[in-house]
């Protein structure tokens, strides 16, 4: 890193080569040493952060979304009207100035999620984005392959599926709304809720009894 | 900006790679990245669009080679600076512990006791002073556009001709609060288009695909073009 800092910040968009970015370990520690030193940043703050989304905040928020509307028409009616309502019911906020939609699938129809601008997600009922949700091949090909998507999942639909794709470019955050998989009757809510992962409702798989989906 | 944030459509990134079990973090360096970037956005000197616009602005041969976490701590890079939260020496320099700057004003440092209340913030839903000018069903074009700021139309879908499917609410305009014009709200449509329409003859017929478009994104289109045509007007 010597000498890197001589190089002034609105001269790094001309350099592809910009070192300062090559050891992300040592470039966070540094940044957040010099933010806590100023007083800026409560590093107590930022332990609550992780904690939340490491423990508390995560898939099995949506999952219990998704298990409620299979159990109970008339909250997968209200979710359908009223998702940020219907979710907060639940007692999962609603976070980032999102409004929350669900999206239902149905045996003709299939939805997907994706931003292709960034990595709008969810993070109310689906916790913090997978890798893949955030990377270039997902967001550059789900508006234009959405089957050849789903294949990388291994999920092969049926020609004849119609599939929607719901780009997130404003302030709506999409849950999709997996169909309850057949062979789940006397399935308890919480046994339901058991098998709905992530990926089903991002829309990149569905929900089987095995859960081999994930 | 057609920046390289905006990558619906593009080929050659390869195939989706999903993990197996993956972790909520893979180092530990990403646990603090996401910690002091919502800690630093608590302190009020910029807002998530002037975020997002930060991470646009990313030399497009460093974007998309980074990763999410390491972009959000480029970005916070260029907020700090430009924000006069930190010096070039304060960021790039050798470690001095230099006691707090006085003339970055904090307005609120996040506590522990804040971080519910910061996560659970409410929408930028805002009351629009005029009635929506869309209604469900109507047909429209989106513009054709370049701006060299901040905008949430991809360019995939610009200059597309599709139908209004649900009028989603009034949102503080998001390309405006990226450049510091203010908050003016705009109504939200989901606007679907077929995937022949966005992509040509060739692609899939039982593809749709939706947007979520600022009213001023969108134009009445009085007569739907041939699919593959460009005979519309």
């Amino acid at each position: 890193m010597a000498g890197s800092h001589e190089k002034h910040l609105h001269e790094i968009d001309h350099d592809h080569h910009d070192n300062r970015y090559s050891d992300m370990q040592a470039r966070v520690r540094a940044l957040e040493t010099i933010l806590t030193s100023k007083g800026l940043v409560d590093p107590e703050a930022i332990a609550e952060i992780i904690d939340t989304y490491e423990k508390r905040i995560g898939p099995r928020n949506g999952a219990a979304v998704v298990a409620r509307a299979w159990m109970d028409p008339n909250y997968a009616a209200w979710l359908q009207e009223d998702a940020t309502a219907a979710i907060a019911s639940l007692g999962f906020g609603e976070l980032h100035g999102s409004r929350m939609r669900a999206v239902f699938n149905t045996p003709d129809l299939h939805n997907i999620v994706v931003c292709t601008l960034c990595s709008c997600y969810p993070w109310s009922v689906l916790g913090l984005p997978p890798v893949w949700y955030k990377s270039p091949a997902y967001r550059s090909r789900a508006v234009i392959d959405p089957r050849g998507v789903l294949e990388d999942f291994g999920l092969v639909l049926p020609a004849v599926t119609a599939i929607r794709v719901w780009d997130s470019t404003a302030e709506l955050r999409y849950l999709v709304i997996p169909r309850r998989p057949s062979g789940s009757d006397g399935f308890s809510e919480r046994e339901l809720a058991n098998l709905v992962s992530r990926d089903s409702m991002i829309g990149t798989g569905i929900v089987s009894i095995d859960r081999s989906d994930q | 900006m057609n920046g390289p944030h905006d990558v619906g459509g593009m080929m050659g990134f390869g195939p989706v790679r999903p993990e197996k079990q993956e972790p909520v973090f893979h180092h530990e360096w990403e646990k603090r990245a996401l910690g002091i970037s919502l800690c630093a956005a608590w302190l009020g000197k910029w807002n998530i669009d002037e975020s997002r616009h930060a991470y646009e602005r990313i030399h497009p041969a460093e974007y998309l080679k980074a990763s999410y976490y390491e972009i959000w701590i480029r970005g916070l890079d260029i907020l700090l600076l430009q924000n006069g939260v930190l010096s070039e020496d304060d960021l790039f320099g050798e470690q001095t512990m230099s006691p707090p700057s006085s003339s970055a004003i904090v307005e609120d440092v996040l506590r522990r006791d804040d971080v519910y209340m910061m996560l659970a913030s409410g929408p930028s839903e805002v009351p629009a002073v005029m009635p929506p000018i869309f209604a469900v069903g109507d047909t429209v074009i989106t513009k054709n556009m370049n701006p060299t700021g901040h905008t949430r139309l991809p360019r995939y879908a610009r200059d597309k001709i599709g139908t209004i499917e649900k009028v989603q609410g009034s949102y503080i305009f998001a390309d405006d609060r990226a450049s510091g014009r203010g908050l003016t709200p705009q109504w939200v449509y989901t606007v679907v288009f077929t995937a022949q329409e966005v992509w040509g003859g060739d692609a899939d017929p039982s593809v749709t695909l939706s947007i979520d478009a600022f009213e001023s994104y969108l134009l009445f289109a009085s007569v739907s073009r041939p699919i593959c045509g460009r005979s519309y007007q």
